[in-house]
């Protein structure tokens, strides 16, 4: 059956082919990101005015949505006009595509830019698979920020950052009381989990973290630690607006610039909402990690490059992954989309006061990998259920809840 | 049964391709479906067989089986509702109004937006932080409550509302038809008896228009199986499994879960729904017709 699929693909293939039979020689690519946030879309722009610089033609086809952009793109793949470039996660949702020889491997480019030296270990044998580097890591994210608007603190009379969850609750009440929205909730799937799990992360610490997602544990210790991440995300019901339903992160950002609300939850992209709305961190906001955590969730991007039978794509990719490792492009980036360089070895200096305390923690290896790193992406949606329907479900029952998160597992 | 006369080689050459497409397009596909249903297949095709595996494990999903029944209240309230409204509509139309192209024109205008419009313009005036709620709060009405998108009890309901004001147009057109081929001696004769108007219309009008209204009840029941794009953007599913639908259950599972043997189980469900739904009707047809033909 599977030769009758590559047939297919290669049939299809070739009708793509003979199409565009007249290439360029310049190195010209076709890249397929769900970057459309104005933080996300400056960010992916650092990129393409280097990779321009050196001679590449670019070609955009930006999906907003995440999901959106990856149904797309693995229907472009199953068709056999696959794009030349794709962002995505590093971790598990890239395996399947490798392990069918769909994608280009970038070995020489990762070897010549000695990418070994300049990337942690663990991130270096995440875009490893079989000895060969496939995947070209563009910057992380810590997922564990609290954000808060520095005018709606001053309001509301705060004048610290809370230091555990009942101080925070207790400064949510004041910021309810001075009539502002307390938390900004991004009410999508994804975004509730991330809240999950810095919850989490602060309740069983880093240890228990990876034993619940790496190992799958299921001590009384690990399912002590779900119960008590859950009563806490369960109290936040409180203090979130009834527009809170499917609301985009950006949109909830937008609520803290305008000092409507209070705090948000998110990963440091949001910063990228911040500097395009022109505010500066540590003065017109401030970022903390959630309180009682001694550590940062984080996610890493990377471009993905398919296979596409065209000499200028190959080339193109080569081209685009050099680009991207690149330390100036890997800071540049990083300032705009508010995230954290990949390479150990860029200069810090430049990076914002939020970004330093997350490049403090990835130094010191305070982190823990987002789900998507570690789960299959069935388990990534069963996990996003669970959050989701303990989260409008409205239920306390934390014991029951907890029997469900384990189910996920199975 | 005897074959009365050969074939003719050319007809039958001609209809070789609308073979093939049917045989292969159609067949084909839901064949190759079905068969992936029985296997392990994650983001590409395998051929690991599992027997039964992806059914149970679809049928232990809570999502799953909360779109089973958010998709059978819907499609009740749905029909029904684009039914009697339309019908409804299409009364009111046939009072010989003036303007009634006019309003024939409002009406109709809804169904020929996308669901994808229909569900997120929905969204917005639903949304009790920018729309209906929040403008009558402004005015005054600070207790004023309309929170049915973000409701988990009553975000089927608004994907229902929705729904009827896109589809009731599409009724009121086919109804309204079938209002101007009935004959007016009948309309001279009911009153001459008189009869009130509504019983008119409930006694003398509705039966002759059957036809009419199962055809568009059946087109509509088509588009409730198919329900997605309107859930996506009005509520995606959500809050929790509330609005959840088995096509979009699919399409999750296809793309984003990367679950090709759980939603292909899932799609064979659907279709088997669906056949499981029409063949008491093309039984019943069956049989009727055999009687005429035996009469």
């Amino acid at each position: 059956m599977k030769t009758m699929m590559k047939l297919f693909l290669a049939g299809v293939a070739f009708a793509g082919l003979s199409a565009s039979a007249h290439a360029e020689d310049k190195p010209t690519i076709e890249i397929m990101s769900s970057w459309t946030s104005g933080g996300e879309a400056a960010a992916l722009n650092v990129i393409k005015t280097e990779f321009e610089k050196r001679g590449g033609v670019w070609k955009d086809s930006s999906i907003a949505g995440f999901g959106a952009a990856d149904a797309a793109f693995q229907n472009r793949i199953v068709a056999g006009d696959a794009p030349g470039a794709k962002q995505g996660v590093i971790g598990l949702a890239a395996a399947d595509f490798i392990s069918q020889g769909l994608f280009n491997p970038i070995d020489d480019v990762a070897a010549a830019g000695k990418w070994a030296d300049a990337l942690p270990k663990s991130i270096h044998d995440l875009i490893t698979y079989d000895g060969k580097v496939y995947l070209a890591p563009t910057g992380a994210h810590g997922e564990s920020w609290l954000f808060y608007s520095k005018e709606a603190f001053e309001k509301a009379g705060i004048s610290q950052e809370p230091k555990t969850w009942d101080e925070l609750f207790a400064d949510l009440d004041k910021l309810k009381a001075a009539g502002m929205v307390p938390v900004a909730w991004g009410g999508q799937p994804w975004q509730q989990t991330k809240v999950f799990n810095m919850i989490l992360l602060s309740q069983v610490g880093i240890d228990g973290f990876l034993k619940i997602y790496v190992d799958k544990d299921k001590s009384p210790a690990s399912v002590e630690g779900v119960k008590k991440t859950l009563e806490i995300l369960g109290k936040l019901r409180g203090y979130v607006d009834a527009g809170a339903a499917g609301r985009n992160w950006n949109d909830a950002t937008a609520m803290l610039i305008t000092a409507k609300a209070g705090v948000q939850f998110m990963g440091d992209w949001a910063k990228g909402e911040f500097t395009v709305a022109g505010k500066e961190p540590g003065k017109d906001y401030g970022c903390m990690i959630v309180p009682e955590s001694k550590g940062m969730v984080y996610i890493a991007d990377s471009l993905w490059f398919p296979k596409t039978g065209k000499a200028e794509t190959d080339k193109a990719q080569k081209l685009l992954a050099e680009v991207v490792m690149d330390p100036a492009v890997q800071v540049e980036f990083a300032l705009k989309k508010g995230s954290v360089p990949m390479r150990a070895d860029v200069d810090k200096s430049k990076l914002d006061v939020c970004a330093q305390k997350g490049v403090e923690l990835m130094a010191a290896g305070a982190i823990v990998p987002d789900q998507a790193i570690v789960l299959t992406p069935q388990q990534v949606g069963a996990l996003d259920d669970f959050v989701d329907e303990y989260w409008s479900g409205g239920s306390d029952d934390t014991a029951s809840a907890a029997g469900n998160f384990f189910a996920i597992f199975e | 049964m005897s074959i009365k006369r050969k074939p003719n080689l050319s007809a039958t050459i001609a209809l070789l391709p609308t073979w093939f497409v049917a045989v292969v397009v159609f067949i084909g596909t839901m064949a190759w479906s079905i068969r992936l249903s029985f296997t392990n297949s994650t983001l590409f095709p395998s051929s690991t067989y599992v027997g039964l595996a992806q059914y149970s494990k679809l049928f232990s999903s809570a999502k799953w089986l909360a779109s089973l029944q958010n998709v059978l209240i819907f499609g009740v309230l749905y029909v029904a509702g684009c039914l009697l409204l339309g019908f409804l509509l299409a009364a009111a139309l046939d009072r010989k109004i003036r303007f009634e192209s006019a309003f024939r024109t409002i009406f109709l205008y809804p169904y020929a937006m996308s669901f994808v419009v229909t569900g997120l313009i929905w969204q917005w005036m639903l949304n009790p932080a920018l729309g209906i709620q929040a403008s009558v709060r402004s005015l005054g009405w600070e207790s004023f409550v309309l929170d049915w998108v973000v409701n988990r009890d009553m975000a089927i309901y608004a994907l229902v509302l929705a729904g009827v004001w896109q589809g009731a147009g599409l009724v009121m057109v086919i109804a309204l038809a079938g209002m101007r081929g009935i004959e007016g001696e009948q309309w001279k004769a009911a009153r001459i008896d008189g009869i009130p108007v509504w019983r008119i219309y409930v006694s003398i009008i509705l039966p002759q228009l059957g036809p009419a209204l199962a055809a568009a009840g059946m087109l509509l029941a088509m588009g409730v199986i198919k329900t997605y794009d309107i859930v996506v953007a009005m509520t995606n599913g959500g809050p929790g499994n509330a609005t959840e639908v088995p096509a979009k259950f699919i399409m999750d599972n296809l793309f984003g879960r990367q679950n090709l043997g759980l939603a292909t189980a899932g799609a064979t469900v659907l279709v088997l729904g669906v056949i499981i739904a029409v063949a008491p009707f093309r039984y019943i047809m069956h049989m009727r017709d055999k009687a005429k033909g035996a009469a």
